[in-house]
This record gives C-alpha cells, structure tokens and sequence, in this order.
C-alpha cells in the first residue's frame, strides 16, 4: 500500500472540531509531547470563556451571508443549518460523528456538524451544500458526481461532495488508493463508492 | 395479454430508453435541494417528538418517573401507554395484522408489556428538539424484568416448525429427497450461520405529520410506498383512506424496511392531533437498529446428493432463525435453493424461536440473498470435491426448466452471464488448485456465484397529460429509493410521447396521484413504466379517434387501427408518410391537453390476466405460463493477509441478465450498491445481541461497520441483452435485489480458493480466518 494514503508525522492536527482532532487532543492529554500546546489552549479558552444559558442570538457566516439565529449552547451547527435555518441540504445520518452525512466546510476545512456547536463557528465562514453551486452553475464536483451517478438515494450526498471538495484542496485525492482512504469518513449505505471516486478524482486530476 | 400492445412493437427504436441518461433528479440532489422527510420545516408550529426506548427486553412497565421531565421548558407532552391516545385498530391480532399489512403483530405503548429491548416505552414532546431530546433522558420507566430468550441459539429457546413462513409451507417436499441423498455416490453437509444485519439505510426514519383539519391528516413519510402507508394509518386511525395523504418526494434508501408502516409513524400521527400541532419525530441512528426490522440471524444447513460426475440428485435443506414473540417471519431461503439448478428432490424445512426481539422484515432479496449464500457455497465444495470447475459444475446442473414449478423460463441468460464474467475477470488465468496463489505474502483467490431473483407480481396505476405544446406531465404514486425511477420514467415517457426528456415531468410520491404497489422485490421499474407506457397508448388511442373524425385531418376516414404513433406522430402504418404531428390534432380540436391513464401489471399479473382481480405481490406466482426470473452471475478477487487474517476484495465483477435495461447508468449503479452491501455482509456487517440481555451491544455506525470506500475495488457491471415479451409490457425484470443475491458466497468461493479453508460463518472476519488457517486444510 503506497506511503501516500495517511499524513506524514508533523502535519498539524486539522483545526476543526471532528472526532480526528479530538481523539489526538485527548490522547495528547496522556502524552507529553502535546502538553504544551494543550496548556496554551486552555488559557485561550478561559480567556475568552464566559457563560451563557438559554437561547441567545447567534451570528453565523453561511455561504457568504451573515445568519442570525437564536439558539441555546448545546444547539449543533448541525441542528441550527437544518431546525433553524432551513438549510436542510446538510444532512443527519448518526447524530455522533460517525456517518459524515452532515459534513460542511469551516474555514475550508471538512468539518462534522454534528460534532459541532453552533456558538462555537460563530465568526468562521460556513459552507453548506446550499452555497457550492454559483446561480444556476454547478461547482465541478458536483457535476461530477452527476456525471458519473456519484449517489443513487442522495442522502449522504451533499457531506461526499463537499468532503470531496476538501479532500482535493488538500491533496488527498493524488491517487485512486489515497483518495478511497481519505473520502473513508463519508458512508454510503446505496454503495456509490465506485463511482463517487471516479467524480472526485476526475476533479482532482482537473485541479 | 394480446391485446396488449409492447414497448418492443412500438418503440422498436427507442431514443433515450437504455441510454445512461443523468439522473433526472440529480441536480436536486448535488445542491442539497431535494427535500427529504424530516425536512418540512415551514408547517405551522412544528414541534419535535423524541422516542423514551427501554433499556429491559422483556418485562412489564411498573412506573413512568415523568415529572422532571414534564418540567422541563418547552415540553408541551409525554405520552407512555396510559396515556395514549386510543387506535381504532391494532395489528396485535394476526387477523388484523393481515389486514392492516402490518410489519409486526404487536403494537408498543397500547398495553405495559416490553417484548424487546429498544421498545417505544414514551413519547415526548417540546418545542424545539433540543428541549425534547433533554426531557426524553429525564424519564425514567421503571420495569419489572423478565428472563428474556435472545435468539434461537439461546438454550431456553424452543424450536418449532411454522405452519407456514411469509405464505411458504414450514416444510416443503418435492419427491423423496432424504432417499435421493443418502442413495446418492457423492454426498456433502454442511451448516452455514449468518448474523444479525441491520439495513441502516443512511436517512433515519422520520415522520412529519400535519393534521390539516379534524379529519385530514398529511404525513411526510420515509416510506417505499406511500399508497400502503395510507391504509396502514388510515385503517389504524380508524380514517377513510382518502383522509390521509403520504408524500414520500425523496427517500434516503430502504432496502427493505421502508416498506411497512412502524409504529413511531403511527405515534406522530396520534401525537399530533393530540398536541394540536405537527409533529416531527425522526429516529435515533441507535433507535432505528430497534424500530424498523432487521435482517434475522439464521442458520443454514444444506445436505446433498449427487452422481460422480456432480448432477444433483436431491437437496435436504434446513433453515433456523429467530422470530419475534408474535409472528412467524423468516426470510424464505428455501425458494432460490429449490430453483437456482436442475433439482429432481428437495425437501426444505424452517424452524423458528420466539425471541425477544422485534420483528424481522424484508431486507434486500430477502430469502435469496442468504440462501444464495447456502447454495453457492455447497456448489463450490462439490465441485472442488470433484475436481471440476466451479463454472463447468454449474452447467452440468443448469436448470433449463424451473424445478420448483416445472414451469419454461420466461427468459432465462445466465450461461452468457457466466462466459462474460469469466472473460471479464480473466478466469482462465486462474489456477485450479486452491491455496495455490501468492502475491507477496498475500494469499490470493478467484471465486464466483450465481444470483437470480424472481420477477413479482404486482400492478399499478399511472396517469400521462400532454400539453398541445408537447410537454407532458406524468404521475404515478410511486416512490423513488435512489433506484433511478424518476429517471427511467421520465425516458419511457419520452419515448413513449416521441417528445424529448427535458419536457417531460414526472411526478410521484404522493398520494394524490394515481396508487401504484410499493417500491420493493424489484418491482417498480417494471411495473411504473409499464403503466405510463400503457397510459401513453391510451393518449394515443384518443388522438387517433379525434384525427380520423376530424376532415381536416390526412388521417381523416381511416380506421383507428390503421393509425400508429411513431415519435410523436399518427400516421397511417401502411402509408407512414400519410399523417400529422399529434399538436396539430389538438390544435383544430382546441384541445390544449389530454389525457390518458392505464393500469400496469408486472409478473404473472401480466401473463395471467385472470388473477389480476386480487393483485398481491405475496400471493403464488406460478398462477402463469412461465417461471419469470433475473439471473447473474458475481465474479471476484480476493487478497487474503496470512498473518492478520484480513481480506480485502481487489477485482468486482457482475454480469447480468434482467431483461430491458431502461438506464445503464442508474442500472450500474443498483447492481455497485446491491454488490457493496453483500461485500459488507461477507466481510463485516453483524449486529451482536447479548445473549443474557437481548440488546444490541453494537447499535451505532461506529460499531456496526458497513462497508467504506476503501474497502470497495474498481467495479465492472454488465448487463446481458434480454428480451423478454412475458414478465410485462416493457420487457423490464428489475435488479435492485438481482444485485445482492450471490455476492457473499462469491467472496466465500474467493477466499476458500485462497486459502483452501472454507468459512461458512458470516460476516468473515479477521479472526475467523486466522482460526481457518490454525486449521489444516
Ligand atoms: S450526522 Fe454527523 S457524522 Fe453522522
Ligand atoms: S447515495 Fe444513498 S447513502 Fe449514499
């Protein structure tokens, strides 16, 4: 199996908060190796920790437009798009980070919204499923997914195209094995997995 | 049937039917566009209700603690069973449980019993679904527990024969089979086991209810077909059927379990009309291993009888499983072993154990896709026993009648299945002997199987309005599970009007349009698009009337059987150049649309009119001439690690004979889908129940592992070119399930050709294989 397929050992943990950064954040704890930047985490945290209870009025950037929503602490970025918002392009298979049917993007990195509170991608730029197509024209990757039936049901749809579009940006999409690997997050209970490699690394090989 | 015109006679050069057209709802789907059950929002006031499920498998409800959660802000209800609101009907009575089509014969929450542990003890509803999520973990329901049995291989379980399983006999005899194998020179037993496997279709189940008036309610429903689901709840709301509507617009798949009415449907609907509000209840991802069925686990045992040369001579086949406390389902097995090759004997008997576990249901080929497993494995241990070729043991033993009925195959193309498959993934470069290929340290195997699954009977409406300005709109109250029939639809359509796909709409999944069958036992492309090409004939039938009425008309004076359509045009047959396009027929009748509709039968419904008065896709199938089924053949590459016990699947290939093939693209991507889950259920998929408790320990898509991207190889799909005037008006034999059956012996055969060890205990996981290779060979 070709070295390509997982990150070399000094590639900074993705900041966002999936269940991959949180694994190496929490096996840190017990190694010392990460101490120090946990240390200085924590401090930011507590610098700019305050408490809030109940609903408050949230302002979030989805797809380039300032969303306010009011919503409680414990709301999920992914039940604020879909409950509050009506972006209901994003969608809930597990609830638990399991699936990667609620994948968006933050910041451009591929992010589990279901893992994720709401208050807490306040001030990042949000991307849904809803905001990847300009008008009428589609973003590539999901021409591609057309193009080559890149789903049958479409539920997990959106979080594959938008995985993808992460996958490719970050240079995880070289290879047909590199790019099985690293699309591995996003389950696909009709089994388009054949086809959904051939859209993402058509557009990877276009890139 | 005679009078029944073809697609074949009319549309002998179709123009988009059997191109790989884009999906038609694709653009919906990649934008994030396509609204999906759950996904109602702006219905007035909608509140959420969240499921209480209890922790105990069996026992009785002692007490609900609900007050804290009663407390809570923004609960508006919980509901337990004294609380609820009363059914006109429940399927607790096997009487009642047939006529409401009810998946179970037993309705939670009516009554203070607990069958099965993940069982809806309590509603709760709030505002927002936070809110109810909170309130559901403050209720606590005390029960009394009881010593549950867990499965049929708990030793308090107690074995029996059913009188009969899904409308099977409990025991099946056809000659003297026990005699034909113990007579018999070469015989073989062996006893395959497969475990629990749950469809976990990616879209949780989800109910939106709206009561619109006192008696009219809607529900958005995560349904295979919205017409059943209508009776189903109209009959237990005590409602006339045309008081309910089901919209089903997009489903996240089925497999199977999407195909009855479960009973959260049914509290979302009582639970509106009490809080006054609409309802939104969509399961847990743990809740839905608990709410919508499972595909049991079994135990297979197969013993056979053959000559020398390796002819059957008879099968003894034996199938254990485990069924609910209530009813007596099992996936009937015993149908494909008893058909898939020549067979002068046979004797199949099922046995049962009531469980504490809910019901089992239909799930991708159900019966087949096992029984395949049984079969297919068998055939490959006698053909190495023999020292023949897998392939050549099966032609030995092709069946070119149907044993089962003694009935001719309608169509029947699996010998070019097997020569394409073989070519495709290079058979010839196999070497015979087993345990005999490396590559590194990786052991490396070839192995194939049959599939075949029977072509339903069923039937079903559809409606067709073309616009003078040749647009069409077309309905059917079908439901599209990602299978492709808004696609496919939309091309018969179009070739049916000679208008070009972009003007036709197609509309389903509703029940305000004309009622079809459900979409399952690959059923719905067959049937769907024979009744919108049936319905288009009747289109035509009045235009031809009005042209030869009508003096302005070149066709005017003909006779109306004279007149065909050809791409949009009546003409004279004889004299094809004698005739107009069909606007202008409307145009001087100042018709701006019209209308036709048609009943589509699929299946003996299609060859045996007769029986069409009592359509049920559950009743005999050989009320006709022929035996009607799909045949394929899966082929595959395996590379197996010594050392970790792994297996990794390297080569797929799938040929397939099932009749016309309306689209090749959504078509391949059915027959990836069906192949991809069987590579799950080979290698991975088990839902574990404590055999102490009966609970899934295992009920999340973390610990319940179905197959990745990385575990699925390059794909080769064919389709086979059949033609196949007896099954329906299309040609059309449906691959949804085709696409499973086989696959997980395919594996199977791989990895004994391997490793030389054959494993028999599904799925194979590293552990079972490094224990087969401790074994000698
Ligand atoms: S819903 Fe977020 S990972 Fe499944
Ligand atoms: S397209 Fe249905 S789950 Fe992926």
């Amino acid at each position: 199996m070709s070295s390509d397929l997982f990150p070399p050992a000094d590639t900074p943990p993705p900041a966002d908060d999936s269940r991959r950064t949180f694994m190496k954040q929490a096996g840190g704890i017990f190694g010392f190796a990460l101490a120090a930047p946990l240390a200085g985490q924590a401090e930011r945290l507590t610098a700019y920790s305050k408490t809030v209870t109940g609903a408050t009025t949230l302002t979030l950037r989805i797809n380039g437009q300032p969303r306010t929503v009011q919503a409680e602490p414990r709301v999920t970025l992914l039940d604020a798009l879909r409950e509050r918002l009506d972006l209901t392009g994003t969608k809930k298979g597990c609830d638990h980070g399991q699936c990667g049917a609620c994948t968006v993007l933050v910041d451009g990195k591929r992010v589990n919204s279901c893992l994720t509170l709401a208050i807490t991608a306040q001030g990042k730029e949000i991307t849904t499923i809803e905001g990847l197509a300009k008008g009428d024209e589609l973003h590539p990757m999901q021409a591609a997914f057309l193009k080559h039936d890149g789903f049958q049901c479409g539920y997990c749809t959106p979080g594959q195209i938008l995985s993808g579009v992460a996958c490719v940006q970050e240079g995880h999409a070289k290879t047909d094995d590199q790019c099985r690997e690293w699309m591995s997050g996003n389950l696909c209970r009709c089994g388009a997995y054949a086809n959904i490699l051939a859209a993402v690394r058509e557009v990877a090989d276009k890139a | 049937m005679e009078t029944e015109p073809q697609f074949f006679e009319t549309n002998a050069a179709p123009t988009v039917v059997g191109q790989p057209m884009n999906r038609v709802d694709g653009w919906a789907k990649v934008t994030g566009h396509a609204k999906y059950s759950a996904e109602y929002n702006q219905l007035p006031g909608l509140v959420h209700a969240v499921l209480v499920t209890s922790p105990v498998a069996k026992g009785r409800v002692q007490r609900i603690e609900s007050s804290a959660a009663q407390k809570q802000p923004g609960v508006l209800a919980i509901f337990t069973h004294e609380n609820l609101p009363k059914l006109a009907k429940t399927p607790d009575a096997p009487a009642d449980k047939a006529a409401l089509n009810s998946p179970m014969g037993f309705m939670p929450m009516t009554s203070d019993q607990v069958h099965y542990a993940g069982q809806t003890v309590a509603v709760v509803v709030a505002d927002t679904l936070e809110r109810a999520q909170y309130a559901a973990s403050l209720v606590k329901v005390i029960i009394a527990p009881e010593a549950p049995v867990s499965s049929y291989q708990d030793p308090k379980a107690q074995l029996y024969v059913p009188k009969s399983v899904k409308g099977m006999p409990g025991v099946t005899k056809r000659g003297d089979a026990q005699a034909a194998v113990q007579k018999a020179p070469m015989q073989l037993a062996a006893t395959y086991t497969h475990a629990t496997i749950h469809h976990n279709y990616m879209e949780p189940g989800a109910t939106t209810a709206h009561w619109e008036a006192a008696d009219r309610l809607t529900i958005y429903e995560t349904t295979q077909g919205v017409s059943e689901t209508q009776k189903t709840v109209s009959l237990m709301l005590g409602l006339a059927t045309e008081q309910v509507r089901v919209i089903t617009k997009y489903l996240g798949g089925g497999f199977g379990s999407k195909a009855w009415v479960w009973p959260h449907t049914v509290y979302a609907a009582l639970i509106a009309k009490a809080v006054g509000r609409p309802v939104k209840l969509v399961l847990t991802r743990p809740q839905n291993f608990t709410s919508m069925g499972h595909r049991e686990e079994q135990q297979q045992t197969l013993r056979l009888g053959a000559t020398k040369e390796g002819k059957l001579l008879g099968i003894v086949y034996d199938k254990t499983a485990t069924t609910s406390p209530w009813d007596d389902y099992a996936e009937t097995n015993s149908r494909i072993i008893g058909m898939l090759y020549h067979l002068p004997a046979y004797e199949a008997t099922y046995r049962l154990a009531k469980s504490n576990v809910m019901t089992s249901t239909a799930t991708r080929a159900p019966g087949d896709m096992p029984g395949s497993f049984a079969i297919e494995c068998s055939m490959d241990d006698l053909a190495a026993q023999l020292g023949l070729d897998p392939i050549q043991l099966r032609l030995l033993n092709y069946a070119d009648i149907d044993s089962s009925t003694g009935h001719p195959w309608s169509s029947k193309s699996l010998k070019e299945c097997y020569a394409r498959g073989a070519e495709l993934i290079g058979w010839n470069k196999r070497n015979p002997k087993a345990g005999a290929t490396r590559e590194g340290k990786l052991l490396v195997g070839m192995g194939m199987a049959t599939g075949s699954y029977p072509v339903h009977n069923s039937q079903g409406n559809a409606r067709v309005r073309l616009y003078a300005d040749g647009r069409a709109v077309v309905q059917a109250g079908a439901t599209d599970l990602g299978t492709g029939t808004y696609t496919i639809i939309t091309q018969v359509a179009a070739d049916s009007l000679g208008i070009p796909p972009e003007n036709v709409r197609f509309e389903l999944g509703d029940t305000v349009l004309p009622s079809t069958q459900w979409s399952g036992g690959s059923t719905a492309a067959g049937r769907v698009s024979s009744s919108v090409y049936l319905a288009v004939q009747e289109v035509w039938q009045k235009l031809i009337k009005l042209a030869v009425m009508d003096k302005k008309s070149p066709l005017y004076g003909a006779k109306s059987a004279d007149v065909a359509a050809e791409k949009g045009r009546l003409q004279l047959k004889a004299n094809p150049g004698k005739g107009e396009a069909f606007g202008e027929v409307m145009k001087r009748a100042s018709l701006g649309d019209i209308e036709g509709s048609a009943l589509g039968r699929y299946g003996s419904n299609y060859e045996a009119p007769q029986t069409t008065a009592n359509a049920d896709p559950n009743k005999k199938e050989n009320a006709a001439e022929h035996s009607m089924h799909a045949f394929g053949a899966h082929f595959c590459e395996v590379h197996v690690d010594p050392e970790l016990g792994t297996i990794r699947i390297s080569k797929w290939v799938s040929v397939i004979g099932a009749g016309r093939i309306l689209n090749p693209k959504t078509a391949r991507s059915q027959v990836i889908g069906g192949s991809t889950m069987g590579i799950g259920a080979a290698l991975m998929e088990q839902t574990v129940r404590d055999p102490h408790l009966a609970r899934y320990t295992n009920a999340s898509l973390a610990d319940y592992h179905v197959p990745v991207n990385a575990d699925i190889p390059e794909m080769t799909v064919e389709f086979i070119d059949e033609h196949d005037p007896y099954v329906n008006a299309m040609g059309v034999k449906g691959i949804g399930e085709i696409s499973i059956v086989g696959v997980t012996a395919a594996v199977a055969n791989a990895v004994f050709h391997a490793t030389g060890r054959r494993l028999r205990d599904l799925p194979m996981t590293p552990n079972k294989v490094l224990a087969a290779l401790r074994e000698p060979a």
